[in-house]
């Protein structure tokens, strides 16, 4: 199946809760690697990845990647990258949550690659991910304030009444 | 609950405490676990890793890693930089294996662009990635052979990763951060002395195989150590996204070179060697070190067809195909390359601006390490420093 | 030699207490004058040979070739910070290295460098070695538990293991010697090998002496072989060295029991350890092939050439102790109890019992 293909599946297995195709043009592996569905209904993350584990068609057992990102107009997305090792398909796609309000489900009970990837999320963006099973911080200190790859994040001058030096 | 002695023993005459049999309680002499703080300063934790070890006398019950003592903010530093000016912290991520990540990265950036390159370029661009995944792989080979305590291959090892370091230095002047893989191209010519350097060294380093493998993999005590030890069964190997010879070691028959060909992989014969279970189980930690040497093997069957194959007369310019200006269009890309650890993606997102958006770097190190707490529950503590080393962690991509 | 030497101070200092007590001090402290010197060259020997071993030149700066690095080393450790940690038991820390130390060096009290060097001829002499050994179980032990290091104190509780345990292989191979010999006097056991080397205890004993089965003893020599390299095998535990390094398994435990250690009490477990390489050795030499005695007979014989012989021995089994731990990993706790009682007890019962059963035939 091409990314596309599955993309058609899933608009006709989840109808609203699947959103736009966006293709990517730079290159033929860009297209076929990178190009993304939108998700517009992120409660409905969990279910979709269940269902790109589990049918049998589709049958995607490797999470590649799992990035968060901030999009600088005060929502975060988080983008999935999964691969069929057995079917040899791709498909990626992305959810976006409002920056405020940031909370997607966990997908670490179906694959537990994004376990760590998740927790990354939530340590640089500030992506809370619901019913995951060990919701800390992990390159930063559990001390940490804010969440440095946000946009409007600003270097705090002071940590722990320590001036920072730069 | 302070014990003390009955009345009747306090009034005799004894230098001691005696206490009687039935105030011991059963519940006192229970043993308690042991948490115990493997790093971030202990000899073989290959970097600053700290792992919380919770001990039962010397079984392992739990390990929680804890990461992020080299955290340097890669993915920060990328989008206040252009995307040529990203390659140097490229090179600082994995710093045993700059090469590869290099060629992850540039690759990522040619394939958010469509730049075709050079047919030149991508056999110098394979040829060093093949020797960075040797050196890469003599150290791991090295290192693990440590950890088990063996300390003499570790020096066979590094002896031959100077003659690779030293082709690489005459090439670039630099040896371990190269900066050499630019986007589009290259940033020196292949120096005319390293196609002779290196076949000499193709020579010289099929005899350290053989050495390192009789002195170490085939030492008996080494395979009573490491066989059956660590155990990663194929399906949780795949759902935790292990790659590289950490996957391959389970026995599944992946890499990337092959199950998704990028730059010229397509051209050359090599096999891809699986975890078999020669000294216990499929997917323990002998099996992990035996995938490592046979593809330090196949490497070096790779570097002999590129120097069989490799066009010396072809005086295309190197930088030949290197935009003028590196700005891709809005988009973005997952693009993804082997490297000595496995699959190391780069997740670039573009704004039609000269710097990226958002780099995240799906990092093999990274995802692999998850993996220790599952795989080393039950083992001894000696164990536990065994699999941290077969999974051959660079700390420096790990916490990025 | 004891005579001698107070003769020569009678000599000099006229007779009396003093020169009792001189003679005493001085004869005693021979063997401190061995070990210090030996472990000079046996720190240098591990360098260079595990340099060659490892395709490295080793030290090559103090000195012509690198041979004054031993001394620079030490005067290093003199001058280095005496640290105890303030968690630590401070009157056990303290205490450990010395206890350590001790225990090898009683070793040398029964160890007979010459036929006419011994410091003091018990007719108990083996038995007392491995005795004293146990000492320096108590001070790892100490050293361990007083760190109030939880590296150190799993160091300590594995090597109390291991030691202990293989005790057992060492005493049953020395036991096999000692039936042959009937006694565990080392000096009567030396002299007991006089004559060259088909004499020596590992081809089966004496074969001139009246009442040791003349050439018949060449049947015990399989037998002897097995006891030697079970006896081999098991010295190389008792001293904590590679495969069978786990107490200080420094990729595991960072240094075992001596991790909390530094300055010159570090440097006493570091001295013990080479003071124990010797003293096993030495047994082995003494035991098996015959301590003093040179291999030709009375030729190259005598009680000077007789220390040179001794000496030889021993740091050959030292060097081949290097030359072992530059070569091969290390064993798990398991496996190294694996091998000592489910491997080397069952050979060593069943060389005893074949050794004591030619014997009891020979002496029929």
């Amino acid at each position: 199946m091409t990314n596309k293909e599955v993309y058609d599946h899933l608009k006709a297995r989840f109808g609203s809760a699947i959103g736009d195709w966006n293709e990517q043009t730079g290159s033929d592996y860009a297209k076929r690697m990178s190009s993304y569905a939108d998700i517009t209904d992120a409660g409905a993350v969990h279910n979709i990845c269940m269902h790109l584990r589990d049918e049998p068609t589709l049958e995607f057992d490797y999470l590649n990647n799992l990035s968060a990102m901030d999009n600088g107009d005060k929502t975060l997305s988080v983008v999935y990258h999964f691969e069929s090792m057995k079917l040899g398909h791709h498909f990626a796609m992305r959810v976006t949550v409002p920056a405020d309000q940031a909370v997607v489900p966990s997908v670490t009970d179906i694959w537990a690659m994004a376990n760590w990837h998740e927790r990354e999320g939530y340590d640089m963006i500030g992506i809370t991910f619901s019913n995951h099973p060990d919701h800390r911080r992990i390159l930063l200190g559990d001390d940490w304030v804010g969440h440095p790859l946000r946009k409007d994040f600003k270097v705090p001058e002071f940590y722990r009444g320590m001036k920072v030096p730069y | 609950m302070p014990l003390v002695a009955t009345d009747r023993m306090q009034t005799l005459p004894l230098p001691i405490k005696v206490v009687p049999a039935e105030k011991v309680e059963p519940s006192r002499l229970k043993t308690e676990e042991m948490v115990l703080n493997v790093g971030p300063q202990h000899p073989s934790t290959h970097g600053v890793l700290r792992l919380e070890v919770v001990l039962d006398g010397e079984l392992v019950i739990d390990v929680v890693p804890h990461l992020g003592y080299l955290h340097r903010c890669f993915e920060k530093h990328c989008e206040a930089m252009t995307y040529p000016q990203v390659i140097p912290y490229v090179d600082r991520m994995d710093y045993l294996a700059s090469m590869n990540s290099e060629h992850g990265y540039a690759m990522a950036v040619e394939r958010l662009m469509g730049i075709e390159v050079p047919e030149k370029v991508e056999y110098i661009r394979v040829l060093f990635a093949e020797l960075q995944r040797i050196a890469s792989h003599l150290v791991a080979v090295g290192t693990f052979g440590l950890d088990v305590g063996a300390f003499t291959p570790f020096l066979y090892c590094f002896r031959d990763r100077e003659d690779i370091l030293e082709m690489f230095e005459k090439t670039c002047g630099a040896r371990l951060l190269y900066n050499y893989i630019w986007v589009g191209g290259l940033s020196h010519d292949l120096h005319p002395d390293v196609l002779g350097m290196c076949r000499e060294f193709v020579k010289k380093n099929r005899a350290t195989h053989k050495e390192v493998n009789e002195l170490l993999t085939f030492n008996k005590i080494f395979c009573e150590r490491t066989g059956n030890v660590g155990i990663l069964k194929p399906e949780v190997a795949i759902n935790y996204g292990a790659s590289g010879p950490m996957l391959r070691g389970s026995g599944v028959k992946w890499d990337l070179r092959r199950n998704d060909p990028y730059s010229i992989y397509d051209r050359f014969e090599f096999e891809i060697p699986v975890g078999e279970g020669m000294m216990g189980t499929v997917g323990d930690c002998f099996d992990r070190h035996w995938v490592r040497m046979r593809e330090w093997e196949q490497s070096l069957n790779i570097i002999e067809q590129i120097l069989e194959q490799f066009p010396q007369n072809d005086k295309t310019d190197v930088q030949k195909a290197i935009p003028k200006r590196i700005k891709p269009a809005t988009g973005e890309i997952y693009s993804r390359c082997e490297t000595a650890r496995g699959e190391l993606g780069f997740h670039i997102v573009s704004k039609d601006d000269i710097k990226p958006w958002r780099v995240k770097v799906r990092s093999p190190a990274f995802t692999n390490l998850a993996m220790l707490p599952i795989i080393s529950r039950g083992y001894l503590m000696a164990d536990m420093i065994i699999i941290l080393g077969s999974i051959d962690i660079v700390l420096g991509e790990v916490d990025r | 030699m004891f005579d001698g030497l107070r003769d020569l101070f009678i000599s000099l200092i006229g007779k009396g207490a003093l020169t009792d007590v001189v003679t005493i001090v001085i004869y005693c402290a021979l063997p401190l004058v061995v070990i210090l010197l030996y472990a000079l060259f046996a720190i240098l020997a591990e360098m260079k040979l595990s340099a060659w071993v490892q395709d490295r030149l080793g030290p090559m700066r103090t000195g012509p070739y690198g041979i004054l690095q031993p001394i620079a080393d030490i005067l290093k450790l003199l001058q280095k910070e005496d640290l105890t940690p303030v968690q630590a038991d401070r009157k056990i820390y303290n205490l450990a290295p010395f206890m350590v130390f001790i225990g090898s060096y009683l070793g040398f009290a029964v160890l007979p460098f010459s036929s006419e060097y011994i410091g003091a001829r018990l007719n108990v002499g083996i038995f007392y070695l491995i005795a004293v050994s146990g000492l320096v179980v108590v001070g790892i032990l100490m050293a361990g538990w007083g760190s109030n290091n939880k590296y150190s104190l799993m160091g300590s509780m594995r090597s109390v293991a291991q030691i202990v345990s293989y005790e057992i292989p060492t005493g049953l191979a020395i036991l096999a010697v000692v039936m042959i010999a009937g006694t565990m006097d080392l000096q009567t056991m030396s002299k007991l090998q006089e004559g060259g080397i088909q004499n020596w205890f590992l081809f089966g004993g004496p074969k001139n002496i009246a009442g040791f089965g003349g050439n018949y003893a060449w049947l015990l020599t399989p037998f002897m072989f097995i006891a030697f390299i079970i006896y081999i095998v098991a010295s190389l535990a008792e001293t904590n060295r590679v495969p069978f390094d786990i107490p200080e398994a420094e990729s595991e435990l960072v240094a075992g029991y001596h991790t909390e250690y530094s300055a010159m009490k570090f440097a006493l477990f570091f001295l013990a350890e080479y003071a124990n390489m010797l003293v096993v050795s030495a047994i082995a030499s003494i035991v098996f092939l015959g301590g003093w005695n040179s291999p030709f007979g009375s030729f190259l014989g005598g009680p000077i050439l007789g220390v040179v012989w001794f000496l030889a021995k021993a740091i050959f089994f030292v060097i081949v102790q290097i030359w072992i731990r530059w070569t091969l990993p290390r064993v798990r706790i398991d496996q190294l109890m694996n091998i000592c009682w489910k491997v080397m007890i069952p050979f060593g019962m069943a060389t005893v019992l074949a050794i004591g059963t030619i014997v009891t035939w020979l002496a029929h």
